[in-house]
């Protein structure tokens, strides 16, 4: 079958910076008027980004495709065109068939309303006939696994089970053509395996996917295809295994490893050369996803060149955002203000479980000498992982789903003092003794 | 899949013109506009503790304070009719319209969460919200029905115009609802607008006061009386009152005057709202 599902031809999509989000008032617009005969000439165009820039491929009846890249690649936005959220600046795209697009799990979920009344609002949202929601009802209730508390408002309900619930209305929804979005990232680990399952069936079933994903487990699992995006371009668009593969081993962004084959350009001067950074768990293999409760050890692989020199390996952690989370400098007593002689080393942090918060981290990888200070090399995005927290881990979460914020998520230990009310023991201890 | 059926083609493109109304569109995601309209109106009552009471609650509360500083302190005019009946009949339709315009003005940006996750007409989002101020109408009319009753007024032939009323009442909010949600996007400053125009709305259109008590103004102007239409509400409530209580008004001409402004604000506030709402998803 080579019908054609998805043209995309030469789409782009451009953004003013600050454009989300970003609402006007009219005091703002009367203001600016007002005082535009006297700055004539110092107009700041707004600065503008193109999320999207040319971007053109094809997806045929039944192929599932996986878009990978890194934040901000375009990726996000891609989808957003595809399901005609938001319109192109330019190009053109050509879908047939019925689309279904889940962007999110449970999108229009109203937390009054019970199970029952919200697989039916969610259900017309993405686009299901109230007629095929009846059909399929006891399906959807079943792999939920919430059938006894149909009736009950879903505010009630557990994390686990609302989320079950959103995806099993979005796994029964039946378009030509499924968009999916990072849908995978929520829940526990029994849940994002069910999740994945219904995925591969959908893929099995013929229907045309376009998946998006940080996962690059998930992607080679489900997709054929892959397309790599980057800076709003297409990098790469090929088999599946091969894309994520490329991307792996590219600087693009989420890495688990790096090596530097050519000792002659890796980072480094004629003292010391960076040769490898890994994350590493526990049982010594290389990830790029730690469970928030896992501890974890990145580690850098160098050659010192010349003899005698004090050197201090240091790492420093990056979020998201680029906010630096921490530093640590090397303090194995081992090695510690003595000079080294020539060879190769392998230094290791152990970060422990329960101290970085939830999502990706980006490691710098640098090795120093102080006093004075020379810098021998600093690669600042040496290598990437993503930490999960999930409901199926202790951590500092708990039983909350939402978002938390934070720079890093310690487990501490809690106290608590009860006493019934009356008893004269409920007092505070310090009160006691007055 | 039977690759034999022809599969419906959509294009995506960037918007060159000012987009048609598609009006099929919106017929296609009829559900959808239903499932929203009993979410609105489920939730409404779900989350009071008067639930549909509120319904009755609120025109018949306000009848009341107006009947006693309006009709018994100002001792204005009613047509010849209990001024409680009169200013219930009027405040009935009244609280429909500016329901359904307050509710509609903030649904959009309200529903950031669905517009920047989900595509559908996002018409049916404002229209939904006034929609769903019909359920508050139903439950309210039968108080009317037992007031009229109690002053033994019965409706003439003119009640068949009651439902042309409340559709124009429902065309005017809809109207004003399209404009006020799309601009509430772009300026946030629409919300504080809003309280403030309905306020003053009141004020021009005859619900504590008959038409007739304006029309010899215009008239010593040399305007026509029917210019008052102009206000899509003064044809409704004057008409309203012609209708189910049997006034002794002519309305028509005002009817028809506001028929005209009602549809013009339901037309105008689609195409901006069709213009403006591609950028929804990047602004809201």
């Amino acid at each position: 079958m080579t019908e054609l599902a998805i043209r995309v031809q030469g789409l782009s999509k451009l953004y003013r910076i600050g454009e989300r989000q970003r609402y006007k008032s009219l005091r703002e617009i009367i203001m600016r008027t007002l005082a535009a005969p006297f700055r004539a000439g110092e107009r700041h165009p707004p600065e503008t980004i193109w999320a999207l820039d040319d971007v053109s491929f094809e997806v045929m009846r039944g192929e599932v495709l996986g878009v990978i890249g890194r934040n901000g690649a375009g990726k996000s936005t891609l989808l957003k065109i595809l399901s005609r959220i938001t319109e192109p600046t330019r190009g053109r795209v050509e879908v047939y068939g019925r689309v279904g697009s889940l962007l999110e799990v449970g999108t229009g979920f109203h937390p009054e309303l019970t199970g029952r009344e919200n697989i039916y609002l969610n259900g017309a949202i993405l686009g299901m006939k109230r007629a095929e929601i009846e059909r399929k009802f006891d399906e959807i209730v079943a792999f939920a696994e919430v059938e006894r508390f149909l009736d009950t408002p879903v505010k009630h309900f557990s994390t686990g089970m609302y989320l079950r619930l959103a995806f099993a209305v979005a796994a029964h929804l039946e378009p030509e053509i499924l968009l999916v979005d990072e849908v995978l990232a929520v829940g526990d680990a029994s849940f994002q395996k069910k999740c994945l399952g219904k995925m591969e069936q959908v893929g099995q079933e013929g229907r045309t996917v376009v998946f998006v994903s940080h996962s690059m487990s998930a992607v080679t699992r489900l997709c054929g295809r892959g397309l790599l995006l980057d800076a709003g371009r297409v990098m790469l668009d090929g088999l599946a295994d091969q894309v994520a593969a490329t991307y792996m081993r590219s600087d693009l962004g989420t890495t688990a490893a790096r090596r530097w084959d050519d000792a002659s350009k890796a980072p480094g001067d004629e003292s010391v050369r960076l040769r490898a950074v890994r994350i590493r768990t526990r049982e010594g293999t290389v990830t790029d996803v730690v469970d928030i409760d896992d501890p974890v050890a990145v580690e850098m692989e160098y050659d010192v060149l010349r003899p005698g020199e004090v050197l201090v390996p240091n790492l420093h952690f990056f979020n998201e955002e680029g906010t630096c989370v921490f530093v640590l400098h090397d303090s194995d007593p081992v090695w510690r203000r003595r000079g080294r002689p020539v060879g190769r080393y392998i230094s290791k942090a152990w970060i422990p479980g329960n101290l970085l918060a939830e999502g990706t981290l980006v490691v710098g990888a640098a090795v120093s000498k102080h006093n004075p200070l020379v810098i021998h090399f600093f690669e600042r995005d040496a290598v990437a992982f993503q930490v999960v927290d999930n409901s199926a881990t202790v951590s500092a979460r708990g039983d909350y789903a939402g978002f938390m914020p934070g720079l890093v998520r310690p487990l501490v230990p809690w106290e608590t003092d009860f006493a019934p009310i009356g008893d004269p023991r409920g007092v505070a201890p310090e009160e006691r003794g007055r | 899949m039977n690759s034999a059926e022809p599969l419906p083609l959509v294009v995506i493109e960037p918007t060159r013109r000012a987009a048609a109304l598609r009006l099929g569109e919106l017929w296609a995601y009829r559900e959808l506009l239903y499932v929203l309209v009993w979410r609105d109106v489920k939730v409404r009552y779900k989350q009071t503790a008067l639930g549909a009471a509120w319904a009755i609650l609120q025109p018949l509360m306000t009848a009341a304070v107006f009947t006693i500083f309006f009709g018994r302190l100002a001792g204005i005019a009613s047509d010849g009719l209990p001024y409680p009946l009169f200013s219930y009949t009027g405040l009935l339709v009244w609280t429909f319209f500016s329901q359904g315009l307050s509710q509609s003005s903030n649904s959009v940006v309200g529903s950031a969460q669905l517009i920047t996750k989900v595509y559908f007409p996002r018409l049916v989002i404002p229209i939904a919200a006034v929609l769903s101020g019909l359920v508050d109408l139903a439950v309210a009319l039968p108080v009317l029905a037992a007031m009229m009753w109690y002053y033994g007024i019965w409706p003439g032939v003119a009640v068949l115009a009651m439902p042309f009323l409340a559709l124009l009442a429902l065309v005017a909010a809809t109207g004003v609802g399209l404009w006020l949600s799309a601009l509430n996007v772009e300026y946030r400053d629409v919300r504080y607008v809003v309280p403030f125009l309905v306020q003053l709305w009141l004020f021009v259109t005859p619900v504590i006061y008959p038409a007739n008590i304006l029309a010899p103004r215009l008239q010593r102007l040399g305007l026509p009386a029917w210019l008052w239409g102009v206000n899509p509400m003064a044809g409704v409530v004057e008409g309203f009152r012609w209708a189910v209580l049997d006034a002794p008004t002519s309305p028509g001409p005002l009817i028809a005057a506001s028929t005209v402004t009602g549809l013009a604000l339901l037309l105008s506030g689609a195409w901006y709202f069709r213009r403006v709402e591609r950028s929804f998803a990047d602004v809201v």
